[in-house]
């Protein structure tokens, strides 16, 4: 059985699983690691997302053999560690000061979405724009849309 | 510090009635405080039961049963005779602990539930600790979650319990502290007495629970008493949603329980004949076990990857389906051949008139189906988001040939519902898989057969038509024609037993028109109004069906309220001011007036842009909702890649008079999420039968509300109510959110719409997926969308 070694949430694991299987699975299946949701499997709906180097990435669509010792994947359980200080990332407290979750399920997909758009736009130099929320592809089944657009707003302004 | 149960609290009550002497301006409960090793309690409960209507102006309508007696009353009749068996319990560090018989999707009953407790027991809301109980068999009919009844069932047997809990713990503290109940107040769970000593509920809870049996009277708070109840409380479980801790079926570690799915036919409903593949399929990479089940062949594999490889590379011969063949078109004449015959002849110029297509649309939630089944020696243990336990826990048996009380069924919060859950679907399937195996699974559907074999809401179609003479409207008559919905999930089971119970009338009808006839309400001043249901019994056995957040009230008033704007046009009045002069319920007139003056109801728009304006009632409440919504060729044209645009509703505003909203912003989440079930139902939203299959498999098929159709602008206002009871939230946005939406686009391009969701028949906007695998491979390119 082949062996992968990857940085997972700031430490560095390996496990032993075929080549194709993707990060998803290695993740929730192999690891335990189970804050990135299945929602689909094939890269439509988003409730994976997850951050490979610092930008949202879908672990249902890479398989394991794809990354190496150097890829740093963070989780929606890591990504608190990615900021100072013991608090919840910026983008989270945002999350608990308008509500958003209802069933949840999403949610960690949302965020994780939420903060590489933030980044991005950031590294753009410019404000994020009604456009900027459109694109956002993550699925909520329980309808959260609009809070999720106030939420990234407001969690834009402690990043 | 463990839980010492010998000294810990508990207290549960029975129900029964409403107490002599009716509605009391201080509510006044008797329970029993047990003795032993908890406390239980017993009380008599007044049913807040809403008063009906007086009759308005124009032509007074009869009152329809669901103004006297509804589903909801209903559903609160089949919770009354065992609603004593809940139970509080107070722990050694004062806490209170509470296993609500219900199941939380989403909707927000455990915090709300966590208030009212917090509240009667003068506890911090985070000191209220509650889960959801494992099927109860006693219960009966009491853990059944659906329509929209959870809080107006068990906002008093709860509240008493909690109530009984102080009592009990004040007395205690009295006799310890040497001092008169009276003069002992609490706050953050800690009893002071006026001379500054204090005991905390902890250590009150050990000496609380007495010998023997003692009955009580406890006096619940009045509205105007209360600190939390009505105030915005964020969810409960907030913070474990957003760090990735909540868990869902599938996030649970059971031991053994490998990752199982099912390859399914290509046919609707088709089943396995043989495997041509087993031995090589079993030798794959990671599988462990291959077998059929009635619902197809379901594989076991180390992952769920090896499991999508695996039913990717059987070989099955497969049995046809059970519309093998029929398309949307075919069923649409099957609808149109059954409807039941209008009363009044179309009468020329005095009569408006329209027939109405609502089509399949799926139920699924963003969680798919799923549970973990562990069967071994006779017995099974399932766990899953599920909100009809014990119907689960005998279908279980049932297809397992055990024993019901060998069958032990544990709810996990669910990644939604929308009706879904209230089926025992998933658990059926990783049982029987568990069984057929010899070992523990934990069984989750692909997305791709969510739409395709998952329930769905059933197509419909709904004939109006209205008669006006001498400048008001007489007559208001519709029929709506469904492919039959599913109850066996215990409500139909329940109508049955509990016929007696129903409004005269109600007793011969089935269940889907005894549901129908409790649920639909027109609040207008119609003259002679009637609504029928007829439903084809054949269907049943051919398509899956549920509701998917609520079962008939979006599409009946959907096609209502496009009547309504053409009876406003043909007496010219403004559709607001139509409905503000022929609607019959002043509760719904309330939210009307104050959605139009926030909704800045009649301003100038753009051409190409409208707003649209409708109201519902149900649920021991009401709402209305006003939209903008744009049309114009530039934003109609807009492109999203694999999606459907469309027009866009750029400003929604809802208003709702719930009853006692427990949660004001819990009942805003509901709204803005029934909101953007009605705007996709009315606008892109279904699944198409072609040739006995539905063609989407996908979420980016399925076109649900997305970012790129969500309004810039949404805004929801919960009224104060004059309703001490409250009422149902979680369906309730749906319903006038789906027709404001149809009537802006009506409005906006001049035509009205007969066919939901307009886009029906629009070019597809995806290429369907093959049926043959029955799901999609996992792409491998996702590196190459790094963003
Ligand atoms: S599960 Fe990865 S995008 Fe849907
Ligand atoms: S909160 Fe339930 S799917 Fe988004």
């Amino acid at each position: 059985m082949p062996s992968h070694t990857f940085k997972l949430n700031g430490e560095t694991v390996t496990v032993d699983v075929e080549d194709d299987v993707r990060i998803l699975w290695v993740l929730r299946d192999v690891l335990g690691v189970t804050g990135p949701k299945y929602g689909c499997g094939i890269n439509v709906c988003k409730a994976c997302t997850s951050h490979i180097n610092g930008k949202a990435f879908n672990p249902c669509a890479v398989p394991v053999a794809a990354i190496g010792p150097d890829d740093e994947i963070t989780t929606i359980e890591g990504l608190a560690d990615t900021t100072p200080g013991d608090d919840l990332h910026p983008m989270q407290e945002a999350w608990l000061e308008y509500d958003v979750a209802q069933c949840g399920y999403c949610q960690p997909g949302q965020i994780m979405a939420a903060v590489a758009l933030v980044d991005r736009v950031r590294a753009e130099n410019r404000a994020i724009t009604e456009d900027d929320l459109d694109s956002i592809r993550n699925v909520c089944r329980c309808g959260t849309y609009p809070r999720i657009r106030e939420a990234i707003r407001a969690g834009a302004q402690g990043m | 510090m463990a839980n010492d149960h010998t000294t810990d609290l508990t207290t549960g009550l029975t129900a029964r009635g409403t107490p002599p002497g009716g509605r009391l301006s201080r509510r006044s409960f008797v329970g029993y405080v047990m003795g032993g090793t908890g406390l239980v309690v017993a009380a008599d409960l007044a049913l807040g039961a809403a008063p009906a209507q007086a009759a308005g102006l124009p032509i007074p309508s009869v009152p329809q049963i669901p103004e006297i007696y509804d589903l909801n009353d209903f559903l609160t009749h089949c919770t009354m005779p065992t609603s004593g068996l809940i139970a509080i319990h107070i722990d050694e560090q004062g806490d209170a602990h509470f296993a609500l018989p219900r199941m939380e999707v989403g909707q927000g009953i455990t915090t709300s539930t966590a208030m009212i407790i917090a509240e009667e027991l003068d506890l911090p809301v985070d000191r209220v600790h509650v889960t959801l109980a494992p099927a109860r068999k006693e219960l009966l009919w009491n853990q059944l979650t659906g329509g929209s009844n959870t809080t107006i069932s068990t906002y008093t047997p709860i509240r008493v319990a909690a109530a009984v809990a102080r009592k009990a713990l004040l007395d205690a503290a009295a006799i310890q502290l040497g001092a008169l109940v009276t003069t002992l107040t609490v706050k953050g769970g800690v009893i002071l007495d006026q001379l500054g000593n204090s005991l905390s509920y902890g250590d009150a809870a050990a000496l609380a629970a007495p010998p023997t049996t003692q009955k009580v009277r406890v006096d619940l708070k009045t509205a105007g008493e209360h600190t939390i109840v009505g105030t915005p409380q964020r969810r409960v479980d907030a913070r474990d949603a957003v760090t990735g801790r909540k868990q869902f079926a599938m996030d649970l570690d059971i031991p053994g329980a490998l990752p199982t799915m099912v390859c399914r036919a290509p046919d609707l409903n088709g089943t396995a004949k043989e495997i041509l593949n087993q031995a090589a399929v079993e030798a794959m990479p990671g599988v462990t076990h291959v077998a059929i089940i009635p619902t197809g062949v379901a594989v076991r594999a180390k992952t769920f990857g090896q499991c999508i490889d695996a039913v990717r590379a059987l070989d099955v011969v497969w049995n046809s389906g059970t519309v093998a063949g029929k398309s949307s078109a075919d069923i649409l004449k099957e609808l149109r051949a059954a409807q039941l015959p209008l009363a009044v002849p179309a009468l020329g110029a005095t009569t408006v008139e329209g027939e109405f297509v609502f089509h399949f649309r799926s139920g699924s939630a963003l969680e798919p189906n799923c549970a973990v089944a562990d069967v071994r020696d006779g017995s099974a243990t399932i766990w899953g988001g599920l909100k009809s336990p014990i119907d689960v826990q005998s279908k279980v048996a049932k297809a397992l040939g055990v024993a019901q009380d060998k069958v032990t069924v544990n709810v996990v919060q669910g990644g939604g519902s929308f009706g879904r859950k209230l089926f025992s679907d998933a658990a059926i399937e990783a049982a029987r898989a568990s069984k057929a195996f010899g070992a523990p699974v934990k069984l989750m559907w692909h997305r791709a057969d969510e739409p395709r074999q998952g329930r769905v809401h059933p197509m419909a179609v709904s004939r109006i038509r209205a008669t006006v003479l001498l400048g008001s409207v007489a007559t208001f008559e519709q029929r709506h024609t469904s492919v039959s919905t599913d109850f066996t999930h215990g409500l139909g089971e329940r109508l049955t037993a509990e016929v007696a119970a129903l409004p005269p009338g109600l007793a011969n009808l089935g269940f889907s028109e005894s549901i129908f006839t409790l649920t639909q309400e027109l609040p207008y001043n119609f003259g002679v109004v009637t609504q029928l249901l007829n439903e084809s019994d054949r269907d049943f056995e051919r398509f899956n069906t549920s509701s998917v957040r609520n079962i008939y009230s979006p599409d009946v008033r959907t096609a209502n309220e496009l009547i309504v704007d053409q009876l406003a046009a043909k007496l010219k009045l403004d559709p607001l001011e139509f409905r503000l002069r022929y609607l019959r319920s002043g509760l719904v007139k309330r939210v009307l007036k104050r959605a139009a003056e926030l909704g800045q109801w009649g301003k100038a728009m753009q051409p190409g842009t409208a707003q649209g304006i409708a109201i519902h009632k149900e649920y021991k409440g009401a709402t209305a909702v006003i939209v903008e919504i744009d049309c114009r060729p530039e934003t109609v044209s807009r492109k999203v890649r694999d999606a459907v645009t469309g027009p866009r509703v750029t400003k929604a505003t809802v208003v709702v008079d719930c009853g006692l909203a427990i949660n004001p912003l819990g009942v805003q989440a509901q709204m803005m999420g029934g909101f953007s079930d009605g705007m996709a139902q009315a606008l892109t939203y279904s699944n198409h039968l072609v040739d006995g299959r539905f063609l989407e498999a996908s979420w980016d098929n399925s076109a649900y509300t997305r970012q790129w159709t969500t309004p810039f602008e949404f805004h929801c206002e919960v009224m104060d109510s004059d309703s001490e009871e409250p009422g149902g939230i979680g369906e309730a946005g749906v319903a006038a959110s789906m027709a404001a939406v149809a009537c802006a686009y009506a409005r906006a391009t001049g035509t009205m719409p007969t066919e939901f969701p307009i886009n029906f028949h629009a070019p597809l906007h995806f290429e369907p997926k093959p049926f043959v695998p029955s799901v999609p491979e996992s792409p491998t390119n996702g590196l190459d969308y790094v963003s």
